[in-house]
């Protein structure tokens, strides 16, 4: 059939069966905005390119679908950078499509022209700049394939202007064809074999796990692993929820504000297995001190990530589809109480420093305290909720507090660290989750930076919940300022004028506040009760500490405890 | 330590951006760049020569492995394999030297390709010591510039680098 390039990219979405896409329209993508409105595609217009992108990543994390989102050319493209090098950091799947000026006018500085092939090849899997309306359909087959396949990742699909309007033969691809892009899934035999004999030889093996098992989905034969050998088990941040908080295994997350029992295993340990990880240095503190009593087996699909940070001894690369039920049937041979005997001491000696060294915090009763915040949420919600963070003091609490059970249900820009991620992509998940509760949490930093979305919320009557955990300060930055700059506030302060209720109202969502510890459950069930997004204005103290804390640059076992 | 990579990749726009981006933000230091069309149209070669250990060498590879449109990628060792460089050289050559320059381009088999009254422009082709060897000598005569198109290498035998 002959159709148009923007009808041709709309076909393409749908034999990629993409249900939403986020976006927002502009001068270089008139003629594909026109084609959606005739298709009558499902679009949410954002309030801003940032969150069309950040939307499409929440999507993604939600679901484990493609997220898609759109921008017209120049600013709205180089709008969608945070978000694209956000998804790339954590390696979520997105195909973002901008608009391009004119074949005619590219490399002349045109009105609203800007390279962003050239700004966003640092942080993307893949990108492509389409010149010709020919070439749409294998690149948008080979995009979305890009995205999803092997180690995922987002790709740009950068499209001239005249070429959504110009037509096409159209025919979709049914396969790709790059001699470039093989992702590996089956590895080497003989890894999987050195990594059980690696097993059976520890006396003291810890399982260390990351974002690679979620987007995987290989939480279920990972947590049939641990309750067969018993082996304790930490998580990185980007890995929480992939074996529940409860498993009697789990010791929490691991790295600068992990918890004593997860640091300390990993500085004790005679055996690491590290499985989907990339031992960022969020995780590992002094590097050449880190897991030094170890051999250190690293599971992953991507090479690059073998020795990149952590040298390890015995490498299997693979996809984790492949190397973990491969590893579980070979370690089924050996009955789960020999498992479990030869590792009996140091079970004990791990939970026992679990036991002696859990998270604590100051449970005053004059003030509400953030981590209560969080624990009651975790109740209210029996860990079944989708849960979503912006950055800083409150994603940690929430990394520690809430106890999570299911994989994909804690979202969080983990590599990047990206302030105001949290309300839109809280708007994707719910997207993409229409009958999970999203809760949303977020400092009163971080929602003001992508707070323009309250109106997308509003408007698309998103029942998300958010709770503002309102301290008046940036507080992680607060609190290294405090920690290592003397107390110097310098520009942290955020006291003023602003009313979040007032804020959330203005745009159409419901505003709560609370400040009273006494009050804070009731509101939190009467946010669920009412219909559509509801912003809950917590107020909290400022000068509250993520505790533990392993300083920048310090060992593991280097950690400052939390005070009761 | 320095080590040669040949770099199969598609013939695309943007590739050598692609592949010295990469090498410049994981901070590994590249040495040498060389692009050029191959016996098939739509492969490029580009010899890549970079400065790393072990590990940093594995983790150019791995990580130039990951670019789409890179599609293989071999190391090539001095012994296994052929390394040149060509060099363009503009050095002073007067009516009273020039008998000399000549005499040191004929030790170094070496071509003279521009000559008048004032310079010469000698064409030299060889590893990179001998062309660092030549212009190091010619250095006594005045050089006035040097253009170096930076090693191309092939491995030695029937086998071609994408088999390898």
């Amino acid at each position: 059939m002959r159709i148009t390039g923007a009808e041709a990219i709309i076909e393409s979405l749908k034999r990629e069966n993409v249900e939403v896409v986020f976006g927002y329209p502009g001068g270089a993508v008139l003629t594909l905005y026109d084609a959606l409105y005739k298709a009558d595609f499902h679009h949410i217009l954002t309030r801003h390119e940032q969150g069309a992108v950040h939307a499409a990543d929440g999507y993604a994390r939600a679901t484990g679908k493609v997220g898609v989102c759109m921008a017209t050319s120049g600013p709205g493209a180089t709008n969608l950078v945070t978000g694209i090098a956000t998804a790339y950091m954590d390696s979520i799947p997105i195909v973002a499509f901008t608009g391009q000026v004119a074949v005619s006018l590219i490399g002349r500085d045109s009105f609203q022209e800007a390279d962003i092939r050239g700004i966003t090849t640092p942080v993307t899997k893949h990108n492509y700049l389409v010149k010709k309306v020919e070439d749409l359909p294998r690149v948008i087959k080979e995009a979305f394939y890009i995205a999803r396949s092997g180690r995922p990742g987002p790709v740009v699909v950068d499209v001239a202007k005249d070429v959504f309007a110009a037509t096409l033969e159209y025919e979709y691809p049914e396969s790709v064809n790059l001699r470039g892009y093989r992702p590996i899934f089956e590895g080497d035999q003989t890894a999987i074999h050195q990594a059980l004999e690696a097993m059976t030889e520890a006396h003291r093996p810890l399982v260390f796990i990351g974002g690679g098992v979620t987007l995987a989905n290989m939480a279920r034969e990972v947590t049939e692993l641990l309750d067969l050998t018993g082996f304790p088990v930490t998580s990185s941040l980007m890995g929480l929820g992939t074996v529940p908080d409860d498993h009697p295994q789990h010791l929490g997350m691991v790295g600068m504000h992990g918890t004593y029992a997860a640091n300390i295993a990993t500085t004790e340990c005679d055996l690491l297995i590290g499985v989907g990880v990339r031992f960022d240095d969020r995780v590992t503190g002094l590097l050449a001190e880190f897991a030094s009593q170890a051999k250190v087996v690293h599971f992953d699909i991507d090479p690059a990530e073998i020795n990149k940070n952590v040298l390890s001894d015995i490498r299997v690369v693979g996809d984790l589809r492949w190397s973990i039920p491969a590893l579980l049937t070979k370690a089924a041979n050996r009955k789960s109480e020999d498992w479990r005997a030869k590792i009996e001491n140091w079970s004990q000696q791990v939970q026992a420093w679990s036991e002696e060294n859990p998270l604590v915090y100051e449970r005053r009763s004059d003030v509400i305290m953030p981590q209560t915040v969080i624990e009651k949420v975790s109740e209210l919600t029996g860990g079944d909720a989708v849960i979503v963070t912006d950055v800083g003091q409150h994603q940690m609490w929430t990394a520690q507090y809430y106890r999570f059970k299911n994989p994909r249900s804690f979202l969080t820009s983990g590599g990047l660290g990206t302030m105001g991620y949290g309300l839109p992509s809280a708007i994707g998940a719910q997207m993409g989750k229409p009958d999970k509760t999203v809760f949303l949490f977020a400092g009163d930093g971080g929602i003001m930076m992508n707070c323009q979305e309250i109106a997308t919320a509003a408007n698309n009557n998103l029942p998300i919940k958010v709770i503002i955990m309102n301290n008046q300060v940036l507080g992680m930055v607060a609190q290294w300022q405090r920690m290592f700059y003397e107390g110097r506030l310098a520009h942290t302060s955020l006291k003023g004028h602003t009313d979040f209720v007032k804020l959330a109202e203005a745009m159409g969502a419901t505003g709560l506040r609370v400040s009273k510890p006494e009050e804070l459950e009731e509101t939190l069930k009467k946010a669920l009760e009412i219909p559509g997004p509801v912003f809950i204005d917590v107020l909290v103290p400022a000068t509250e500490h993520v505790l533990p804390m392993v300083p920048p640059g310090a060992r593991l076992d280097q950690i400052i405890m939390g005070g009761e | 330590m320095k080590h040669t990579l040949a770099v199969l990749v598609e013939n695309r726009p943007g590739v050598l951006t692609h592949i010295s981006g990469l090498i410049s933000r994981r901070a590994f230091n590249i040495e040498s760049i060389a692009a050029g069309y191959t016996e098939e149209p739509d492969t490029t070669r580009i010899t890549v020569v970079v400065e790393a250990d072990e590990i940093e060498l594995e983790q150019v590879v791995n990580q130039l492995s990951k670019l789409v449109d890179i599609i293989k990628i071999t190391k090539l060792t001095v012994g296994d394999s052929i390394h040149r460089e060509l060099a363009l050289i503009k050095v002073k050559a007067s009516s009273e030297n020039r008998s000399n320059v000549v005499d040191i381009v004929d030790i170094f088999r070496a071509k003279i390709v521009d000559v008048n009254r004032e310079t010469m422009v000698i064409e030299l082709t060889g590893e990179e010591n001998k062309i660092d060897a030549l212009c190091e000598v010619l250095k006594d005569y005045g050089i006035i510039e040097i253009v170096r198109t930076g090693k191309v290498a092939l491995s030695r035998g029937p086998i071609p680098a994408k088999e390898l």
